[in-house]
């Protein structure tokens, strides 16, 4: 798609960079262009990379310390006051243990805090799987008045991060910790509420998201040369969701593959499941974590035990394929 | 003191929280549901805020100079309702719909809905950490002519959000915040101190680096004077840990737990009279300030 503008290098030798890298380039630019954007952090400053903005605006900084719930609480008694307050700490903790504060004093009481929640999915690696969140797409998605954002790229991330700081409503962003391929270029272009067709098909739309997307693309390059065609369809924003995007895409090609690093359960997965079940259903197969935790190890030996790389992909389109 | 500048006698006060807590018990009556102890307990201290110490204007309900109170106990509705409606935010009529399908007075408040509410509040333990962002923000702005409030519960004092934000608020010297937790001693299940022992809360609260101001918060000339002693004092933040009688004002709902969460009307409770008597003997004991008022004696 020559508007998309994507790099030209993701299928031989893609530039890498962490997602959550971007996320501190945008949150300092952002910074920049409005002084009502304040940053709190807990505990995880150079970690969440919220560093950049809090080097540069330390009066508008503030450390909560350890403290997960008083993080967002606090930012939405800033915004109650007109500020913009990006709140960052692990997915785990935030929002893995802060989600009634989240729903009662962000949501139901409408504040605009902007919740980043980093080292999501299995590119955690080592740290196991106590911190390898995926279950935050599902507890931010069921909340009325949020927005869920995973980006795919740090390019992307620092996009969607620019966008939030003028979005009105509650936020979460979904951040990776690896330096994972960067795939679309400055040119590339990112709304909140929309999904982009990063390649064209018509035997199968592969709809991902987040570090999920190069899988995706990689798997429909090799797809081609085995007789599938298909397309993929990136969702950085599951909520709200594109539906227009991903059922134009499903008209088409009558197959659905979803992939994501979360649960299916009430992810991308589950999002797209309850999409096509009442507008469109198609046979569709979605891969992700399935209703178990992940443990410790590199990425790649992750990706690949829990089948999430382009050979599981292929192989799944396959089966999807055939099946028909 | 309030926008207009009109200042009350201790006696008018007085009288106005009497009021207050006559709508609180019409109010839950009608509503067949919600909180009884804390409201009454909480009438004079919600008087004072709105007709002496906040500096507010209801016909502004935003107006950008004013104080705010965060009310972190927001299973204190009703109290909070009838101060708002009495102080002129809107029509005393409407406090008959608390709690029915379609009323702005949900069972717990909803800051969207209703002039002069600043947060959404009923999950306990979220409303200090609220008001120390708003504080946060006032000092960012060099905004010093503005001062937040915060009620809380004491049984509310369990959940460990409250002391993150106490923490926060004493780092930050937030001395334009003033804390007032109601220490009626009481929460659902019993006795504070046999739920959840809170005791030596002073103690508790100036190890947080809190300066601790503890007051009778029935009475209405300690509530004021212990908020104009809070602002003045700059080195730290203020608790005022303000002693209440849970109940009171109704013979029969003061100091017991069973009132904490139930209304008048909705059961029978040992010492208390039949639930269909409770709301004509605690109006009447109302009206009559327990029969101070002789021309009400029938
Ligand atoms: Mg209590």
């Amino acid at each position: 798609m020559s508007d998309l503008h994507l790099a030209t290098n993701i299928y031989h030798k893609p530039d890498y960079d962490p997602i959550r890298k971007g996320f501190g380039r945008g949150l300092l630019e952002a910074g920049r262009r409005d002084e009502r954007v304040v940053a709190l952090c807990a505990d995880l400053t150079s970690s969440t990379q919220i560093n950049m903005f809090a080097d540069a605006f330390p009066e508008r900084f503030v450390q909560v310390g350890v403290a997960e719930q008083n993080l967002v609480t606090v930012g939405s008694g800033l915004a109650a006051q007109g500020k913009i307050p990006f709140v960052s700490s692990y997915a785990a903790f935030s929002p893995g243990r802060n989600w009634e504060q989240i729903r009662t004093t962000i949501c139901l009481n409408d504040r605009p805090v902007k919740i980043i929640g980093s080292h999501a999915g299995l590119y955690t690696g080592a740290d196991g799987a106590t911190h390898q969140m995926l279950e935050d797409i599902a507890l931010m998605r069921v909340l009325p008045n949020m927005v869920v954002i995973v980006p795919g790229d740090s390019l992307e991330s620092e996009k969607a991060t620019l966008a939030m700081a003028i979005d009105k409503r509650p936020n979460y962003l979904r951040v990776a910790r690896e330096a994972t391929p960067i795939l679309t270029t400055k040119d590339t272009p990112f709304e909140i509420g929309k999904a982009y067709v990063y390649a064209e098909g018509t035997d199968l739309t592969i709809i991902s998201t987040g570090t999920m997307t190069y899988h995706a693309l990689i798997a429909a390059e090799r797809l081609f040369s085995t007789g599938i065609d298909a397309e993929v369809v990136h969702v950085p924003t599951i909520k709200p969701l594109d539906g227009v995007t991903i059922l134009k895409s499903v008209h088409k090609t009558k197959h659905v593959l979803t992939i994501e690093e979360a649960q299916i359960n009430g992810g991308l997965g589950g999002a797209v499941a309850e999409l096509l079940g009442e507008e469109f259903p198609v046979p569709i197969k979605r891969l992700g974590m399935r209703d178990r935790f992940g443990e410790s190890g590199e990425p790649a030996e992750l990706l690949e035990h829990f089948g999430l790389t382009a050979k599981h992909i292929m192989i799944a389109a396959h089966d999807l394929v055939k099946k028909a | 003191m309030t926008n207009n500048k009109k200042s009350y006698t201790t006696a008018e006060l007085e009288l106005i929280a009497n009021t207050i807590r006559q709508d609180i018990i019409k109010m839950l009556l009608e509503a067949g549901s919600g909180h009884s102890a804390g409201p009454l307990d909480l009438a004079d201290i919600f008087t004072a805020l709105y007709f002496d110490v906040l500096k507010h204007d209801p016909l502004k309900p935003n107006w950008d100079q004013r104080d705010i109170l965060v009310v972190s106990n927001g299973h204190v509705a009703p109290v909070v309702y009838a101060t708002l409606a009495n102080a002129g935010y809107f029509d005393k009529k409407e406090l008959k719909t608390l709690r029915k399908f379609g009323s702005r007075l949900q069972g717990h408040p909803e800051r969207k809905l209703l002039p002069g509410l600043e947060t959404t509040s009923g999950p306990l333990g979220s409303g200090l950490s609220q008001a120390a962002g708003m504080a946060l923000s006032m000092k960012m702005n060099h905004d010093n002519h503005r001062w937040v409030y915060v009620t809380t519960g004491d049984g509310e004092l369990d959940e460990g959000n409250i002391w993150e934000a106490a923490m926060l608020i004493a780092k930050y010297k937030l001395n334009n915040l003033i804390a007032i937790i109601d220490r009626n001693n009481i929460q659902i299940d019993g006795t504070t101190e046999h739920v959840m022992p809170l005791e030596d809360l002073t103690a508790k609260w100036e190890a947080f680096g809190w300066h601790v101001i503890e007051i009778d918060g029935n009475d209405m000339e300690a509530v004021i004077d212990a908020c104009a002693m809070a602002r003045a004092i700059v080195e730290k933040p203020v608790a005022i840990i303000a002693h209440t009688v849970p109940g009171k004002g109704v013979d029969f709902m003061e100091y017991d737990y069973h009132w904490h969460g139930i209304p008048v009307g909705a059961q029978d409770v040992g010492g208390a009279p039949p639930k269909n008597e409770q709301a004509k003997v605690a109006l009447h004991e109302l009206r009559t300030l327990r029969g101070k008022i002789r021309s009400e004696h029938e």
